[in-house]
Formats: C-alpha cells, sequence, structure tokens
C-alpha cells in the first residue's frame, strides 16, 4: 500500500511525501497520509472558476483532485459539504505576522544629540535605516495566537517582512500553520521591501523624505559601483545583499498617492518596477498611478463617518476628509477597473474582524466578487511569486483551504474550518443537526410545550408558557448529546437534564432543584410554524455619490480641468516691465499659452474671450523666489553640514491648498528652497502655480538647477539649542572651512570623473560639482554682512558666482561689493528684531541695493506673505523712494532673473509665458485684489469662478454632512471629527515633525 | 527720489549721532489747518482744522478755526490725512527686543494662574523697536503678558517715554485668561494628524469657573491672610479691570463669555478667528474683540481664503465693537497695513480706523481721554501725506502723543543713514 502510495507520488511528480525530514524522530514516526474528500460543496477553484456539487480531494497536505465528477480514492475520510462552500484560502502580501517586535534604541528624537553613523554592529552599511541583509525566514517565529486571528479571517498563505526601515530586507512566504517554522516556510527571500520612512533608525540621516528618497537613489548607485569596483575597496555586508536580492519582487511601501508617483520615478531611473503598498487613497490620482505603476496592494481600512451632530465640530470636519469617507470604499474597484494588478492587505485594519465587513463595503461601492476573490487569491499569489502553492485550488499545490456556510462575501456567511497544508483548524463549529420543530417535553410528569429552532448553526429552545410569553431553555447539542437546563414557569427552582437524540425524539435524565435524579424526554410534534418575516427596514443605501473628484482633491479643485485660452484684456493699465514701462488704457492678447501682443487697439483673434480691463491694472505673474510651500515630508534635511544631494523637486506637493491661495494673491511661479539647517542644504524645485496638475507638471520645464545654501546663526546652530554643539561648524568660521572642503572634494571629484577611471558616482559630490561647472546656481539665506563677503570670496576662489543671496538684511552694508560680484538680494521687504543677526536689519535694505546695481526682489518664505507680495513691492517705494515701476519688478521681473527665467517670465512681452494678473486696482495698493491670474494661458484662479466654487463646497458639505447623519442614524459607526493643522515651513523648519514654535528665518 | 537723497545728505552729520530724544511737554499751541481728519468716530472732516494746547485737543472743525492764540505753531496739512494715533492691542511691544534671545524675552512668567503679573514694570522704553512701530503712526500699545491660563495683567503704554512710569496711560487695566482649547493638538506640524479633542477640556473649564468663583468670594471677604493672586482679581468683579478672554473658536467663544457672565466679569475676546459665526451673540451680550491679524491664513482648509481678511468687516457690520490688532512685537509698524486689508475686503474704511483708535479705547475704558479726534481728548494724533492704511501712501510727516511731539527718527533709518554714507553720490 506504501509502496503503491509512494509510486503514485513519484508519478505525480509534485506530491514529494514520504515524511521523510532531518528532525529526529521520537517513537514511531507519524506516517499518516491525510488524505480527505470533500464532496457536495460548492468549490471556488479560482476566482473565475466555480464548480457546485463538487468534490475537493486532498493528501499529505498537497491538492490531488479537484472536480465535479471524480471518484474519491480510496482511503480518504469523506466529508460531506453540502451546501458549504470550499475557496482557495486568501494570501496576505503585507504582514508582519511571526515577526520580532522592532524596537526602538535610545536616541533619534529631533531633540537628541545627532548620531551621524549607524550604531549597527558588524561590516554593513553606514546608513541603519538601510538594511538589506536582514532576512524575514531568519526571524520567523510561530506566533499560534496571531496565525488563529488570520485564519479566522481566511487566510492561509501570507508574505511576512518587518515594517521597519527604508531597506527593510527580505520577506518570507510563509503558510499559517502553528506547526514548526521549516513546515510553515515555504520560501525565504521572496522578495525585496522598501519604504520611504527609516523607522526605528536612531541615526539622524536622513530626517526628511527628499533625504529618504536621496539615499535610496545613492544606494542604488552604490550597489552598480560595489559590484564593479567598491568590492576590492570595502567589504560591506549590506551592499553585498543589496545586490543579491535586486532580482526579486520589489514591494515599495508608500504613504500617500504622491510617494507612489515619487517611487515609481526613483524605479523608472534605476530601471525597476515596483509592486506598490498603496494607502488607499489612489483614486484620488488613478490615472497618474496608473501610467506609472502595474501591481498594487491596497488596504480597505475604510473611514468612518464623521460624527457631525454638533454643528461647531461639524464645521471641523474637511470636505476632503469626508468626501474621501465616501469615496474611499470605490478605491479597489476604481484601480481595477485602471487596469492595475490589485492585491487586498488587512493592513491598516485598526480591528482585523471588520476585514469583511470592509470587504462587503468595497463590493458594495463596485467591486465585483470575482475581482474581491481574485485580489485575495489569484493575484497576491502571483506578485509574490507564490502562485505555484497557492491561489487557487489545482492539484498540485498546497491544501491552503477554507469551508464556510455560504458565498464568503454575503452577510452573516461564516468560516468553518481553514486549511493549512492539509491540516484543519477550526473556526466555527459546522453546526448540527438542525432539531427544529415542535416538542413535548417531559419532565417528570410535567409536559410542557418546547419550541426548539437553529440559527447561524446555533440551536436554540424556549417553553411557550402562552402567546405571548415564554421562557428560555439553554441548550446545547454536540452530536447527538444534549444538554438543557431551564426553569419553567412559577418554579423557583431549574432543572438540568442531560440525554441523547433519538431519531426524532429526545430523551435522558436530570436532576431537579431539589437534586433528585429524574427522567426526562422531548416527543417530536412537527415543524415550527414559519413567522412571517419581519419587514426589514429600509435599508437600501443611497448609491448616489455626492463628493467630486477635484484635482487637486482639496476644495476649490477643478472637475473639469481648465484649458488654454484666447484672451483679449482690453483698455487696463499694462505694467509690460518692459522699455515700454506702465502703458494706460492698453490691451494684452494672450494665444495658446504665451504672450501674443501687448499694445492700443488690439483687435480679438476669433474665438477669444474679451475682458474688459477698464479701470484694472494688469501685470505679469507675482514670482516668490523663496517659499516652502507645496513640499511634502521635510522642508531640512539639516542632518549633516552638507546635504547637496536632497532635492525639494523631489518632494513637490501639488496637493497644497496654499498653492490656491497664493494664486489668489497673482503669485504664478516660486522657488521652492530648503531650509536652512546646514551650511549647504539641498537643491530647489523651481515651479509653477498649476494648480491641480502633478508635481512633475508642475514643475518649471528646463530650468536650471539651484541649491541652497545658509550661513550665520541657524546653520551653526545658535539658537537650536545645548544638544545641538557638536556638529561642525558651529561658528562662522568654520563655515567657511566646510565650503572651501566641500568645493574641494568637488574639485577632485570632477577630475576623477574626467579622467574616464572608474568612480563611485555621488549624487553630494555631483551637484557640488554642477556648482562649480556654473550648472547649478547658489541661493544662500545669510543676514551678516561678513559672511556674505565671505560666500562671494570662497566662491570667486573656486571660480564660479553665488547667484543670490536671499534674507540678506544686511546687503545694504555690501551692496558696492554684491554689485561687483553680480549677485542678486532677495529680501524681506521690512523683517527684523527677531534674532541677533537681524538686530541691524532696516527695510531700506532693498532700495540702498537696488541703488548700487543690485537684482533685487522681495520674497514671502512665509505661505501667508507669499499671498500679498504685491503690497510689500509698495514698501520699496515707501522705504527708500524706488520707482514704482521699479518696485514692482522687485516681485515680478526681478525674481525672474534671479531664477534665470526673465526670457520666459517676469513681464509682458510677446512670446513670453502668459503669467498673467488681472488685479483690480494699482498692483501694489492695499486695497488690489488679484482677479484673474494666468499660468501658461490657463485661468487657474478667478473671483467669479471663485464665488461659485464657495457655494458649490458649502453644498457639497451639507449633503455630506446628511449623509453621515443618516449613516448614523443607520447605527453606523462613527468617529470624533479630526481637525487638521496646518503645514507650512520657513526655512529654519528643523524637522518633518517639528513644532511650529520653533520656525526660524 | 532726488528730493530724498538730498534730505538724507541733509540729515547725515547729524543723523549718524542723533540720538531719538521722548518728546517734552507741549509749550505752545499747535494748529493743524486744513487735511482730511479721520475722527476715529468713523467720521471724516474734509477741511478739519485742529488745535491743540498743553497736550489736548481744545477745538476741532470742518472749518477755519478764529482765535487761534497768536503764539500758535501753524501746521499746513492741506492735502494730507489726520488721524487719531493708531492703538496696537494684544502686543508684547517693549517685552522683547529680540525674539531668539532668551535675555530679551519678559513676556511669559512660569505657571498657569498668575493674574498678579503685571507687564507695564518690564515695558521697556529703551527699545529700539518702539521707534520703528511709530514712524508709521502706531502712537499707543496694549502691553499683555502671554502664557497659558492666566497669564497676568496688561497696561496701555504710550510708544515714547523717559521709563515706564511716564509712558503708562492705563495702568493694569485689565487681566488676560488664554481659554483652553477644547481640540488637542495631534500628530505633529509636516504631517497633521488632525486635531482630536481635547479630553480634559472640561475638567479645564470647570477648574476656570472655580477660581473666579474663589476670587469673586475672597473680593467679597476681608480676609486676614492675604492671597497675592486673589487680591489682583478683586477689581474684574468691581468693573475696574477687564478680562481678555484669548480664544479662537465658535463653541469656546461662547463658553468663555457665558462663564464671564455668570460670574459678573466683563469679557472681552481676543483672537476670535471664528468670531465672524458668532457676531449675533457677541452683539447680544455687548462683548467686544480684539481680531487676531486679518493677513492670516484660513483656519481651515474649506474656509474661503479671503475669510480672515473679511471677518473685521463682518463683525463691524454686525454691531459688535471690534478692534484690529497686530500681535507679537516689531511687526506693529505693519498695524496700520492690516487694517487696510480689511478694508480691501469690505470693512467700511472709517469703521477700520475705529477698530485702531476708538474701538480699543473703548474696549480699555479710556475712551473719555484718547481714542479720536475730539476737544478735551488727548492730542495723540499723527498726520499723514497720504492714505496711512495704505503702504503705498502711507508717510507719516508728525505725530504728537498728549501734545508732546513724536521724533519720527528710528533704528531703520539710523542704519540706512550711516551706510548710505558708505556709497559714492549719484549711484
Amino acid at each position: 500500500m506504501k509502496r503503491k502510495l509512494l509510486l503514485l507520488i513519484l508519478i505525480g511528480g509534485a506530491l514529494g511525501l514520504f515524511a521523510q525530514t532531518t528532525f529526529p524522530v521520537n517513537g514511531a514516526p507519524d506516517n499518516r497520509t491525510g488524505k480527505y474528500a470533500f464532496t457536495n460543496a460548492t468549490i471556488y477553484k479560482s476566482h473565475d472558476q466555480m464548480l457546485e456539487n463538487a468534490t475537493l480531494v486532498i493528501e499529505d497536505g498537497k491538492i490531488l483532485t479537484v472536480g465535479a465528477n471524480i471518484s474519491i480514492p480510496s482511503g480518504a475520510v469523506v466529508k460531506d459539504l453540502e451546501g458549504q462552500f470550499i475557496y482557495p484560502s486568501f494570501v496576505e502580501t503585507y504582514a508582519n505576522y511571526g515577526m520580532p517586535e522592532m524596537k526602538k534604541g535610545s536616541g533619534g528624537g529631533w531633540r537628541s544629540p545627532p548620531q551621524p553613523l549607524s550604531n549597527k554592529k558588524g561590516a554593513f552599511g553606514w546608513n541603519q535605516a538601510i538594511k538589506p541583509e536582514w532576512n524575514a525566514a531568519e526571524n520567523f517565529k510561530i506566533d499560534s495566537k496571531s496565525a488563529k486571528e488570520w485564519r479566522k479571517l481566511g487566510f492561509g498563505t501570507m508574505l511576512i517582512h518587518s515594517k521597519d526601515g527604508i531597506s527593510r530586507g527580505t520577506a518570507a512566504t510563509v503558510t499559517l500553520g502553528d506547526e514548526k517554522e521549516q513546515e510553515q516556510l515555504l520560501q525565504s527571500q521572496s522578495a525585496h521591501v522598501l519604504s520611504f520612512e527609516k523607522g526605528i533608525s536612531t541615526q539622524t540621516y536622513p530626517r526628511s523624505l527628499m533625504g529618504s528618497i536621496a539615499l535610496i537613489r545613492q544606494t542604488y548607485l552604490d550597489g552598480l559601483w560595489y559590484a564593479q569596483q567598491g568590492v576590492n575597496e570595502e567589504r560591506n555586508l549590506s551592499l553585498d545583499a543589496w545586490n543579491k536580492i535586486q532580482n526579486l519582487p520589489q514591494v515599495f511601501v508608500t504613504r500617500d498617492r504622491l510617494e507612489i508617483l515619487r517611487a515609481a520615478n526613483i524605479a523608472a531611473e534605476f530601471g525597476k518596477q515596483y509592486i506598490i503598498k498603496g494607502t488607499g487613497d489612489e483614486y484620488k490620482r488613478a490615472s497618474e498611478i496608473k501610467a506609472k505603476v502595474q501591481s498594487i496592494i491596497l488596504p480597505i481600512n475604510f473611514p468612518k463617518a464623521y460624527d457631525v451632530e454638533d454643528p461647531y465640530d461639524a464645521m471641523a470636519a474637511e470636505l476632503q476628509d469626508m468626501r474621501h469617507w465616501e469615496l474611499a470604499p470605490t478605491n479597489p474597484a476604481q484601480m481595477i477597473k485602471a487596469g492595475m494588478n490589485v492585491a487586498l492587505t488587512t493592513d491598516g485594519l485598526k480591528k482585523k474582524d471588520s476585514f469583511h465587513k470592509m470587504l462587503r463595503k468595497a463590493i458594495e461601492a463596485g467591486l465585483s466578487e470575482a475581482d474581491a476573490l481574485k485580489a485575495l487569491t489569484f493575484t497576491p499569489a502571483k506578485m509574490i511569486g507564490a502562485e505555484k502553492w497557492v491561489g487557487s485550488l489545482e492539484s498540485g499545490k498546497l491544501a491552503n483551504f477554507f469551508i464556510s456556510s455560504d458565498n464568503i462575501f454575503k452577510k452573516g456567511t461564516k468560516i468553518y474550518q481553514n486549511w493549512v497544508q492539509g491540516k484543519p483548524y477550526e473556526v466555527n463549529p459546522i453546526p448540527q443537526e438542525n432539531l427544529s420543530g415542535k416538542y413535548d417535553l417531559q419532565i417528570f410528569r410535567q409536559i410542557h410545550d418546547m419550541e426548539v429552532s437553529q440559527k447561524d448553526g446555533k440551536t436554540k429552545a424556549k417553553l411557550i408558557v402562552n402567546d405571548s410569553t415564554s421562557t428560555k431553555v439553554n441548550i446545547k447539542v454536540d452530536k447527538g448529546q444534549l444538554t438543557l437546563s431551564l426553569t419553567p414557569e412559577g418554579e423557583s427552582g431549574s432543572y438540568r437534564l442531560a440525554g441523547t437524540v433519538d431519531g426524532k425524539n429526545w430523551k435522558g435524565r436530570g436532576q431537579g432543584q431539589d437534586g433528585n435524579w429524574l427522567n426526562w424526554s422531548a416527543t417530536y410534534k412537527g415543524e415550527l410554524e414559519e413567522k412571517p418575516e419581519k419587514k426589514k427596514k429600509e435599508t437600501t443605501k443611497s448609491k448616489e455619490i455626492i463628493s467630486k473628484i477635484a484635482y487637486p482633491f482639496l476644495p476649490y479643485g477643478w472637475t473639469t480641468k481648465p484649458q488654454q485660452e484666447t484672451v483679449l484684456i482690453t483698455g487696463a493699465t499694462v505694467w509690460t516691465n518692459e522699455s515700454e514701462g506702465i502703458l494706460e488704457d492698453a490691451d494684452v492678447l494672450i494665444v495658446g499659452g504665451k504672450i501674443s501682443k501687448v499694445g492700443k487697439g488690439l483687435s480679438a483673434p476669433s474665438g477669444a474671450t474679451t475682458i474688459d480691463g477698464k479701470g484694472k491694472h494688469v501685470t505679469s505673474g507675482v514670482i516668490d523666489e523663496h517659499s516652502h510651500i507645496a513640499i511634502s515630508k521635510g522642508v531640512n534635511e539639516g542632518s549633516q553640514a552638507s546635504s547637496a544631494e536632497v532635492s525639494i523637486g523631489h518632494v513637490v506637493n501639488s496637493e497644497d491648498i496654499n498653492i490656491y491661495r497664493q494664486l489668489a494673491g497673482g503669485v504664478t511661479a516660486a522657488q521652492l528652497l530648503h531650509g536652512s539647517a546646514n551650511p549647504i542644504g539641498g537643491q530647489s524645485g523651481l515651479i509653477k502655480l498649476r494648480w491641480g496638475l502633478t508635481p512633475d507638471e508642475m514643475k518649471i520645464e528646463n530650468s536650471d538647477g539651484y541649491i541652497k545654501f545658509a550661513l550665520g546663526e541657524n546653520v551653526k546652530q545658535s539658537n537650536a539649542g545645548d544638544n545641538r554643539r557638536s556638529r561642525f561648524p558651529q561658528t562662522r568660521m568654520g563655515v567657511e572651512q566646510v565650503y572651501v572642503d566641500h568645493f574641494t572634494r568637488a574639485k577632485e571629484y570632477a577630475a576623477v570623473k574626467k579622467s574616464g577611471k572608474p568612480f563611485r558616482k555621488d549624487l553630494e559630490l555631483e551637484a557640488l560639482a554642477e556648482i562649480i561647472e556654473s550648472k547649478r546656481f547658489i541661493t544662500c539665506h545669510s543676514y551678516r554682512q561678513s559672511e556674505i563677503n565671505m560666500l562671494m570670496k570662497v566662491a570667486e576662489q573656486f571660480d564660479f558666482k553665488i547667484n543670490t543671496f536671499t534674507h540678506i538684511l544686511e546687503g545694504y552694508k555690501v551692496a558696492d561689493k554684491m554689485a561687483m560680484h553680480g549677485v542678486g538680494g532677495s529680501t524681506f521687504s521690512d523683517w527684523w528684531a527677531y534674532k541677533v543677526e537681524v538686530d541691524e536689519a532696516t527695510p531700506y535694505n532693498g532700495s540702498i541695493m537696488h541703488k548700487q546695481g543690485v537684482t533685487v526682489a522681495y520674497n514671502s518664505d512665509d505661505a501667508e506673505m507669499a499671498r500679498r507680495l504685491n503690497q510689500e513691492a509698495a514698501k520699496a517705494v515707501k522705504y527708500g523712494g524706488v520707482s514704482e515701476e521699479d518696485a514692482w519688478k522687485f516681485v515680478t521681473l526681478n525674481p525672474a532673473k534671479l531664477l534665470h527665467l526673465d526670457n520666459r517670465m517676469g513681464s509682458l512681452k510677446p512670446g513670453k509665458d502668459a503669467d498673467v494678473v488681472l488685479w483690480s486696482d494699482h498692483p501694489m495698493s492695499i486695497y488690489a485684489m488679484a482677479e484673474k491670474t494666468w499660468v501658461d494661458g490657463v485661468r487657474y484662479f478667478d473671483r467669479e469662478k471663485d464665488a461659485e466654487l464657495q457655494k458649490e463646497i458649502a453644498a457639497e458639505r451639507s449633503k455630506l454632512i446628511q449623509k453621515m447623519l443618516k449613516e448614523k442614524e443607520k447605527g453606523g459607526d462613527t468617529q470624533a471629527v479630526k481637525k487638521k493643522r496646518p503645514q507650512q515651513y520657513s526655512c529654519g523648519s528643523l524637522h518633518q515633525h517639528m513644532d511650529s514654535e520653533s520656525h526660524q528665518h | 527720489m532726488k528730493f530724498i537723497n538730498i534730505i538724507l545728505l541733509f540729515l547725515l552729520p547729524m543723523g549718524l549721532t542723533a540720538q531719538i530724544i521722548p518728546g517734552s511737554a507741549q509749550q505752545t499751541p499747535i494748529l493743524i489747518e486744513g487735511g482730511i481728519a479721520h475722527l476715529g468716530t468713523g467720521k471724516v472732516l474734509d477741511n478739519a482744522h485742529i488745535l491743540i494746547e498743553d497736550g489736548k485737543i481744545s477745538r476741532v472743525a470742518n472749518q477755519k478755526i478764529e482765535d487761534v492764540p497768536a503764539n500758535a505753531e501753524r501746521i499746513n496739512a492741506t492735502g494730507k490725512h489726520i488721524y487719531p494715533g493708531f492703538i496696537a492691542m494684544n502686543t508684547r511691544l517693549g517685552l522683547v527686543d529680540i525674539d531668539a534671545v532668551r535675555a530679551t524675552r519678559d513676556f511669559r512668567e512660569v505657571g498657569q494662574r498668575n493674574p498678579h503679573v503685571r507687564a507695564l514694570i518690564a515695558y521697556n522704553t529703551d527699545s529700539k523697536i518702539l521707534p520703528t512701530v511709530r514712524s508709521n503712526g502706531v502712537l499707543l500699545a496694549q502691553v499683555c503678558p502671554e502664557g497659558n491660563g492666566i497669564s497676568g495683567q496688561s497696561s496701555l503704554m504710550a510708544l515714547d517715554g523717559w521709563n515706564w512710569e511716564d509712558a503708562v496711560i492705563a495702568a493694569d487695566e485689565g487681566i488676560h485668561l488664554v481659554w483652553p482649547n477644547d481640540f488637542r493638538r495631534m500628530g505633529w506640524w509636516a504631517e497633521p494628524g488632525g486635531i482630536k479633542k481635547n479630553e480634559k477640556y472640561e475638567e479645564q473649564k470647570a477648574e476656570i469657573e472655580d477660581y473666579f468663583e474663589q476670587a469673586k468670594a475672597y473680593a467679597a471677604d476681608q480676609p486676614e491672610v492675604k492671597d497675592l493672586r486673589m487680591e489682583s482679581m478683586k477689581d474684574l468683579f468691581n468693573g475696574k479691570k477687564k478680562l481678555y478672554i484669548h480664544t479662537d473658536g465658535a463653541k469656546t467663544i461662547e463658553s468663555a463669555v457665558l462663564m464671564a457672565k455668570r460670574q459678573g466679569v466683563s469679557p472681552v475676546i481676543v483672537g476670535g478667528e471664528d468670531a465672524w459665526q458668532m457676531a449675533g451673540f457677541l452683539k447680544t451680550n455687548g462683548v467686544s474683540v480684539v481680531l487676531h491679524p486679518p493677513q492670516s491664513l484660513p483656519n481651515h482648509s474649506d474656509a474661503h481664503i479671503d475669510q480672515p481678511y473679511k471677518t473685521a468687516g463682518i463683525l463691524a457690520s454686525a454691531g459688535v465693537t471690534v478692534a484690529i490688532s497686530q500681535g507679537e512685537s516689531w511687526q506693529n509698524f505693519n498695524l496700520p497695513f492690516q487694517t487696510g486689508q480689511a478694508v480691501a475686503f469690505g470693512m467700511d474704511p472709517e469703521a477700520a480706523i475705529q477698530a485702531i483708535t476708538l474701538n480699543p479705547a473703548k474696549i480699555m475704558g479710556v475712551e473719555k481721554k484718547l481714542g479720536s479726534i475730539s476737544a478735551g481728548k488727548d492730542a495723540t494724533l499723527f498726520i499723514c501725506a497720504g492714505d496711512a492704511l495704505d503702504m503705498r501712501t502711507n508717510n507719516v510727516t508728525e505725530a504728537w502723543i498728549a501734545g508732546r511731539k513724536v521724533d519720527l527718527d528710528n533704528h531703520h533709518k539710523i542704519m540706512a543713514r550711516k551706510y548710505e554714507a558708505k556709497y559714492p553720490k549719484g549711484r
């Protein structure tokens, strides 16, 4: 028999099971084959193949056969599953099941002293958050309690990893049985998992999202270098491991929709294709994500409705959150519709057992059952390369399946058993024989009317007293054995009865309250009368979706993409910023995103919109040379004296309401700057305020590269607290040497690069070398004249020029030297007195620099002030008597010059970009309002449209509030309203979660 | 521009060494002739004639004044604008010189209940900041202690004087209470995790009310053992002191006002971001509001982008006594423009001027003495070449505090002159 079987297995190939393991056997070996046949079941062989009245045969933990008309092999235990369902068990792709808890060591907080290098023992890489050497399989320990929780939901297989770090090392594929890790582990190193989060690393670097991005990019480069050359120079276990796991599936964990786009950009740069772990808000940027991502793991932790009964509390609820409440359940269906491979995950669920409820929500919101099943079986299995074991019920695959009472997506369906590698785990007891009916219960000589019913597999019983009263009978049924306890009406004590089912009737023995033994019996009288079903409350949920999917997903976002228009503005005061000066009663024609004509008596081409500009002013758009809006997760890397490798361009946040607010202040372009925490900061992002477009689309095409430098108190950490006394430099003297050192290294680097010898591509030195080669330009945060002078001298020593001093509050003291060097000054109009180095600041600064021939701009460094830079320009007139025409250039043409964009922006000159503002009044007056703002000829802001939007927002809000109230009435879960803190950066903001009180300018 | 250069050159030798000296008491009468006077009451005189004698405004007319004392200094203000001295509410002016230097920060005491702490004695009349602020027309300031809970007592100060004693106009005129937040801040700043309900809010509210109940009982008693804090609270219950309650939310404004009413204290709301939603309630209860700067970001992403610009106007139209404040310290030279911003977004211009003149005076209970250009009041006023609320035209040419001529020179101008001297002429 055994031989035969062995032969069979050998022929079958896949079924290699003569329980031969490396483990010593204690006593006689257990050689049971575990052969079972499940008959008469509805079997989902796969997500798209359902078999009725079918049979599943398993043996030795694997599937032997599955089908509708198959013969049951001899020696199989037969289980009749009439009326029951069998599904391939679910596959989870994002879990830390069986992983050790990752505890953070001391340090690493933004108040703790800096930790420049990894403190991990061993010959690993320099950064603690990059740990490709970490293998989940080596750290896997079965956690029976947790396995049970997962099995309850229907899961049988998982990709596990430790949710910590930027390179999190490799994930392992395991099944959810309780025995031996060696049996549960299907595959070590199934995938490499990455994220932008440094996790428990106590190392200071990286402390911002852009730092994480730079670190990942540098690690890819280091891996390449290590394989070619570096291995001869250092033995680095992290890079060894990194290179080995590059061909595995790469899972990238993101925290929001924009991070997906950022991860995808890295993937494209290094020829990778990531499986994205999403957050559930992908529908907000569906088409962009679809264009870059093929496979995605989606959570179904849909938010609860807000408790909006208190109108004051409801005020705090944000439209975008209310919309998300309504739309989040549509996310899985939308992503599948978009054509992505979607796996669903339990990750993010506060309570795991809400999984099926959330699944049903997703299905109600448009996800088909077949797609839901596919996203829980086939797709995740395929994603992680486990389709040879799991994902469907086919012969040769693992016997990983569960048995349920009904369709698994139906409310009330129970999972009875979850089988893992052919071993059964009970989830809910399979219901016993149905004993429903009317009985005469005779105890001793008393006869009672008893009714027995069955619901959800549980047997219930009661004694009927009259039409309206009954007394409860506690009853337990266990394979023909009965236990009852009851207190009949009018009696004070209870009877405890035990007995057996005998045909239709029951009988047995028991004890009354006096403790005497007695006989009892129950005689079947007939079926229960069917009660007319209670009319269920009308719970037909309103299918109507109120929420708008706006771009960005914020109030004031657009639902129809605004298009370039042909516009003629007539009869206005036109500030050309060109030799024509300020033209009265003049016209401006915009065609194809460009300024077409400026002059008097222009005629409107066909299809043009004509706007009467009488009494109004037209200017080119305001350009903010120093802005920190629209930046995600950290404006300062700042953990090292130089962070030239990081770039704000990588973390542009298109979903910042301040973009819209600033369009309403006439701003059309901005330089998004790194902060001022270190002498050499990070690269800039130059954007146009193209409201609603993606981060990449907001960036100004073909603009020159910029980088932030900083001098003075911030970089020497004067106001940063007592535990920030160790990073070099701590004085202005040291700052100079940081520059000299870095430029010297950059020069050497450039030389090696030119020589053709192999070299390690270093993102930091690349940026610094670009500066020396005048391919990247410095905007330097500065206050004191001494160091301003110093930096110009350092630059001259290395034969390049500083492009811009920003803040530059003591520029008026060295304006002549600045003019000589050719550096511009982008300053505050009137800030001072907030720290020692601005004690000698004066609002006359701008005018004095201007008079000395310095190109002067006024900037904001502040999301609020940027809304009224037009007024700030007036201060150049007030403080120092600059002409109005020149003062206006402080916020338009001059910043364009400083950003090398004056060939495209900064004035109303035919051929330049149509970044145009129509003002209600003299643009520098406090009473002026930007009425319409065009960027590239697209009207992104219009006060008339804004008034409509306000009404629409109010209406949408109140409809959603009504819908939430209904949800609460229906007994749905609600949560307290959360207010959001406004996000604002200034350049001194040190940490991505630094307190707003600690801003420094 | 040339003209200014000439003036600067003329001033050069003197300016570099000039000291800014507090104004001395008025010796001779001053007559301001012509000009557009914004009285601070909501009224405008387009041909104003104002006579100033002994530090007081003695006559105001919309025509020539006869019988002017012969020795009067006559100032032709034709085409210019005349305003009562602007009053900066809720400031730390004089309590801090350089924000980042702890040694100069004197506006926040330790502890949650400091009604006995008085701002005025820390008021630094030599602060370089004060002259820069008054140069734009802001001549008086309410100087306030900050903190959590009860932060202390504020005083109305002149932005000119030899020491706090002669700069003070209304000493210890009010006590400041920072109302607890009903929402607690969660997450962190870059990734706002939302603001959750402050679970301790009810408790904190009850503690405050209990404190006031005890203070009221103490005030009615003559205890043998004096409690310094309770002593300071006494004048709240007899109306001699105002209770300034700092809070922004609609619901907290309501709670704060009701608490004050129950305790028989007259409240003023400071902050008031959401006060526009409570205009009716505030009006009915006769509660004034000292508003945060209009040039602020909306406190909610759904809020209209212009909401902070519009709030003052909404309150004023509803009949609420509203003052516009700039807060903080050196920033107060922009108080006039904060006010102009409100005008740009719908506030009546004279109501806006009132919000930085007569209304602050009313709120602090000194409206009989100052706050408007009216006969009998202190001669605290200034002349401006243009509209003072617009930075395009704000150019203060003369200013007086109680008849004392204000030196309009300041640190900024001195530094500018110093370095103008460095550069050759004509560049």
